[in-house]
Parts: structure tokens; sequence; C-alpha cells
């Protein structure tokens, strides 16, 4: 007997759009403005993602809010004792980081050790006033105490479904979908 | 999830298209490292590599070490002068001691062709040749390739000259593989004495003339002569070898007017390579080859890297 397997529309692209415009505002808001601000999409699903907060920053204040891109492979806590390597990406950080406030950017926060991983790198690029997180999705089972400022959908799931990110720069359709594991 | 395929690193003969691929992907996304501040990431916190060094050498050692410190791993230096070696230790039995410390990688370089291949059949750290015999020098073809790439965009259909001695030259053995694998076509030329015998086996052109090699290429690729080849008479004399080998500001002419130009290392001023070109931004890519090296031999360290299965 196979299992059907099924998937479940949680978040639209209307229900995207409407999550990263407040996350801008609320971005903005927090920081008293965008002075000191900068946007590191983790890769690849966060890259796309801070991408269109820049966006968004950008129509809302008139200005260019500077943009990095972080790949964390090399700070994983499994990278060592793994056999399998992750392909590796581009890391690009054209900027000092020191004393500005970096928010990071992820599709989903699960366990949390890409952010922990994700701050190690941060801090190998100068020493920040401020680390911020923001998400897409926040499924839950945090294995570390890590919490995000930012969140488009909180999503009670549990540890055997996968919450998948589709988005229009990555597969051509904006939705999260849940569906069981099998 | 990719994996290389390898415990080892032996050769680019045995390579595949994807496997190179892979390498310089990796080493393309290193070379950021090298450029930040802090330049160390904690990847291979805890690993220890081995630099077994029989051959002298600055480049390849020196850069197989910062590769190994910029992933956080534990890098110690072995030099045949100053090892057991020269109390009549076998190759063998320093790999086996050495194995029995426990180090996660060992980079060989070796006088005799085929000692990385014997003692990654013998113990069970991965085994990066640095250099064997007149055989072949993977990460060097590899640096070489990434170096091409990063400069043309691409390596298919270049057309690449190797100018110099190419029969006792593992650095030309390992880049006639890896460039005819990608696409290039690949030319050499050398005097007579200094051409293997059915070198068109391997696919490439054969000339006894510079110009004849260099025309119309895109990559020229000056050979080191090794002085100490000319107590075997294969040469007559440094001049002699320098009036109708050296790369000079008329001959490049006969190139690609975009045409870069690349040597391995340690180079012979005058003899292979005139000066002004080595020292031209405008063509030579010398120290961007030096610069890639690191990012690919961090490459090499990090996919062969791993726990247990």
């Amino acid at each position: 007997m196979t299992k059907q397997k099924t998937a479940k529309v949680v978040l639209d692209s209307e229900g995207i759009d409407r999550g990263l415009t407040r996350i801008a505002y609320e971005i903005l808001e927090k920081n008293k403005g965008m002075e000191h601000l900068v946007l590191v999409g983790i890769r690849t699903g966060g890259v796309y993602l801070a991408g269109r907060l820049q966006k968004n920053i950008s129509a809302i204040e008139g200005r260019e809010v500077p943009l990095g891109i972080l790949d964390v492979t090399l700070y994983r806590d499994d990278i060592a004792t793994s056999n399998k390597k992750p392909p590796l990406g581009k890391t690009q950080i054209p900027f000092d980081l020191t004393d500005k406030i970096v928010v990071l950017v992820d599709d989903v926060l699960f366990t949390g050790r890409t952010i922990r991983a994700a701050m190690d790198a941060l801090i190998d690029f100068g020493r920040p006033r401020m680390i911020q997180l923001a998400v897409l999705i926040d499924r839950g089972h945090r294995e570390l105490p890590i919490r995000a400022d930012y969140v488009g959908k909180n999503l009670p799931s549990s540890l055997w479904e996968a919450v998948s990110v589709n988005l229009m720069e990555k597969n051509g359709k904006d939705e999260v979908l849940i569906e069981e594991g099998s | 999830m990719m994996k290389l395929a390898k415990k080892d690193i032996l050769g680019i003969a045995d390579m595949s298209v994807d496997e190179i691929n892979l390498i310089l992907e990796t080493a393309e996304s290193f070379l950021e490292i090298s450029m930040r501040d802090i330049k160390k990431v904690p990847t291979l916190r805890g690993k220890s590599i081995i630099n077994l060094f029989y051959e002298a050498s600055t480049r390849t050692r020196t850069s197989f070490e910062i590769a190994g410190k910029r992933l956080s791993a534990d890098t110690i230096n072995i030099s045949a002068s100053t090892s057991s070696t020269v109390k009549g230790e076998t190759l063998i039995d320093t790999a086996r001691n050495l194995e029995a410390m426990n180090p996660d990688i060992i980079v060989l370089r070796h006088s005799a062709a085929g000692a990385p291949h014997m003692l990654a059949s013998l113990v069970k750290q991965s085994i990066i040749n640095a250099g064997d015999g007149a055989h072949e020098h993977p990460s060097q073809a590899l640096l070489d390739m990434m170096t091409i790439r990063e400069k043309k965009g691409k390596i298919a259909g270049l057309k690449v000259a190797l100018v110099g001695d190419i029969l006792h030259s593992r650095v030309a053995r390992s880049n006639i593989y890896g460039l005819s694998k990608m696409g290039a076509e690949v030319v050499v030329a050398g005097p007579a004495t200094m051409l293997p015998r059915d070198i068109e086996k391997m696919g490439v052109a054969a000339f006894t003339k510079i110009e004849d090699a260099i025309a119309d290429a895109d990559v020229v690729m000056m050979l080191r002569i090794q002085l100490e080849r000319q107590k075997q008479n294969i040469f007559p004399s440094l001049r002699e070898y320098a009036q109708h080998y050296c790369l000079t500001r008329k001959n490049i002419k006969l190139a690609r007017p975009d045409a870069i130009v690349m040597h391995p290392g340690p180079m012979n001023r005058g003899v292979e390579i005139s000066p002004d070109i080595a020292d031209d931004p405008g063509i030579s890519v010398i120290l961007d080859q030096v610069n890639n090296g690191v990012a690919v031999r961090m490459a090499l360290l990090y996919l062969l890297s791993g726990g247990n299965e």
C-alpha cells in the first residue's frame, strides 16, 4: 500500500507579498529608518527574499539598502563529520559589517542551526552593532536558543512534515507548501 | 549533495569532466575567503594535514599550507632533508609511521612517478599528489584551468599552447589531460629532445618551433627549463634555448591579441620568458595563478575531508 502524499498550500503568492511588505515596514519601524541597515540573504531561498525586502524598503524610503549574500556551508556544525558536501555557493558581502544593523534573511526557520552558522560567519566580516533575523516561515522545533525578529507566518508543524518554499526566482511560482514526509 | 567519488587526488588522467567542474566551481567559491580581513573559516577544525615533500618547493608547499590553515586544519610540514629519510627510512615506513599518528590527509611530493599511487594503496588517509616525478601535478593543472576559465570565461574551444620541456614536465602532462577533457585544443612546442615520443597519442599537435604553436593561441603556457637538465645534454646552452624558445614581445604578436600568458613558476627570466612579458599585467596572469592556487587547494582539501561513511 502506498501512502498518498498530500501537499497543502499554506501561503499563496499574495500571502507571501503581504508578509514581506509587512516585514519591510516592521524593519524600518524597529530600527527607526534605514541608517546603518544592511540585508544579508542566506543561500539560496533567503537571497531571493532579501532581494524582495530590499525592493520593498527602497520603495518606502526612496534609497537602496545594501544587500549581501551569505553561504553558510563552511560554518555548518555537521560539515566536518559528514562525507557529503553540499555544493558551495559564493558569499558576497562587499561591505564592512562593523557598526551595521544586519538583518539576516532566510526562508524557513527550523532547528536554528543555519542561523547559528550564519551568525558565526557574519562576525568574520566585522563587528555588527546588531544582528536581527527575518524569516518567511517559522515552523518551530528549535534546537538552539534562537528566535526571529520578523516572521512572515508562524507554521506549527510536525517533525515528519516537510515545508517547502517555492519562489518565482527559483521555481517560477510563489507558494509555501506543507506535506507529510514519507 | 555532492561528493568527490575518490579517496585520493592522484592525477587528472583519471578525473571526469564533472569532477573537474565540481572542483573548479568549489574553488571559485573559496576565492572570496582570501580577500577577507579574517582569512579563515572553521570548516576543517580538528583535521590534520601532513605536507610530505621529498622535493624542493616554495609555491606548492606554501599554497597547500595556507589552504589548510584558512580552513582551520592543523598543517604539518615535513621536508625530506629534515626527516628520517636522511637516516635511510623508506617512503613506505615513513608513511606507515605518519599513518599511525592519524592525520586526515597527506599531501605528497616525490621525485618518483607513482609514489603517491603506491602510498594511496597502502594507507587509509586521503593522498593528494603534489607532483610525482615527470608524471602528474594535478593541483597545478586545476589552478591553471581555473585561471583560464576566470580570464576567458570558458575552456572549451580555446587554443592553448604549451612551450618548453614537455618531456620532463608533470605540469604539461596534467594540463594536457585536463585541457583536452575540457574541450580545449592543446598544442605543444619544444626542442625535439624535449618532446615525448608519441605525444600525438595524447591528442595534441607538436611543433619544434615556438612560432608554430603560439600562432592564434588564446593561452600561452611557458614551462620552466629545468637547469639541471643541461647536464644531460638535451639542450646545448641556455642562451641557445632562449634564442629559439623564449616568449618575447615579438613572437607573442603571433598569438591572439587578447591572449594570456601563464607560467607555473619558478621562472627563469630571459630564458623561457622575457621579463617585460612576465611583468605585464595586461598579458601575464602568473600571479592570478598563484592566487587561484590557494583556492583550488582549499577546494581539494574540503572535498576530500569527511567523517566516517
